[in-house]
């Protein structure tokens, strides 16, 4: 954990949040329900968790796939002085929704989406010739598992995953 | 998928509202009443287009602060096999096969993430051992350039 631990109820909340989100008129109040507290008792503690930084949103997660987008993983070899500039070049794209610094010769890896390939292709080129480097695309070509929740343990309690 | 279709998942893209009635603004906006929402949502969902919907953490804040990116160099008749069993720990929460290039030759990804850096390192070792692969780079993230959640429609 990092800083103070997180109360029990949190992490309660936090879980039900990232489990089966009701689809329904009043979704927190059903939450509430489960949960064992008051419909406000558990908007303050959303908004509170979302003040805290825990929660970056409350929504949707797109199929990239699905709606007909291409994404793939990129990798370059950035000198250190040069990574804000290109880092500025890169983030730029409205495709680009991650991207980090990593201890690797490759040291700049970025995830990019486009509408197809051809598309994505084309913004490569395009960061290749403003980067002046060479950018590896690293399409995946199998997926085993996405799952972007993280269930969060409660002292005492089983993992549940 | 028609336009109303489209207008709930640009609608779920952002953040619902933490009110009662989430969905009564954009029923409101659109001229549909919150249960036509509600059926459209379950409708995306089962074609595929909504993986799921809830909240998205910040997952270093929530606790999980030691994340690795570790990808392991695997033989294309392996493949399926050690992603399979890779996929299968409760910290792996991304494995994807990859096309590499020739000078990175390690194809197979994982996105780990533990609470601390003792139990990242023995969780990677776990993974090196019941799948018996060995050889494997673990690219920590250094500094966070950009993350955001995409904006498709």
């Amino acid at each position: 954990m990092t800083g103070k631990k997180l109360a029990a109820l949190d992490a309660h909340i936090l879980n039900a949040l990232q489990g089966d989100f009701p689809i329904s008129v009043a979704p927190f109040a059903d939450l509430a329900v489960n949960l064992g507290i008051s419909e406000d008792e558990l908007l303050e503690r959303i908004q509170a968790l979302k003040d805290q930084g825990l929660i970056r949103r409350i929504g949707g997660v797109l199929d990239a796939r699905t709606l007909g987008f291409y994404s793939t993983l990129c990798a370059c070899q950035i000198p250190n002085a040069d990574i804000d500039r290109v880092a500025a070049l890169i983030n730029q794209e409205r495709g680009v929704t991650h991207n980090y610094v990593r201890d690797h010769v490759l040291n700049i890896w970025f995830t990019l989406t486009a509408s197809s390939r051809e598309e994505a292709d084309k913004i490569i080129s395009r960061l290749e010739k403003e980067a002046g480097t060479i950018i590896y695309s690293l399409p995946a070509t199998r997926v085993f598992k996405i799952r972007v929740r993280f269930p969060l343990q409660v002292e005492g309690e089983k993992e549940y995953e | 998928m028609n336009e109303i279709d489209r207008e709930v998942l640009r609608f779920l893209q952002g953040d619902l509202p933490l009110s009662s009635r989430p969905f009564a603004g954009l029923a409101r906006q659109l001229g549909i009443d919150e249960k036509e929402i509600l059926a459209r949502i379950n409708r995306l969902s089962d074609a595929g287009y909504l993986r799921r919907v809830g909240a998205i953490l910040r997952h270093q804040q929530a606790g999980f602060s030691s994340n690795a990116m570790v990808a392991w160099r695997v033989r294309p008749e392996d493949a399926e096999r050690s992603g399979d069993l890779l996929a299968q720990f409760g910290e792996v929460s991304h494995c994807y096969l990859r096309e590499v290039p020739k000078d990175f030759p390690y194809n197979l990804f994982t996105m780990v993430h533990a609470s601390s850096e003792e139990s990242l390192q023995s969780t990677i070792q776990s993974m090196a051992r019941q799948s018996g692969l060995d050889d494997y780079v673990v690219l920590k993230s250094c500094r966070e350039l950009k993350k955001v959640s995409m904006e498709y429609i």
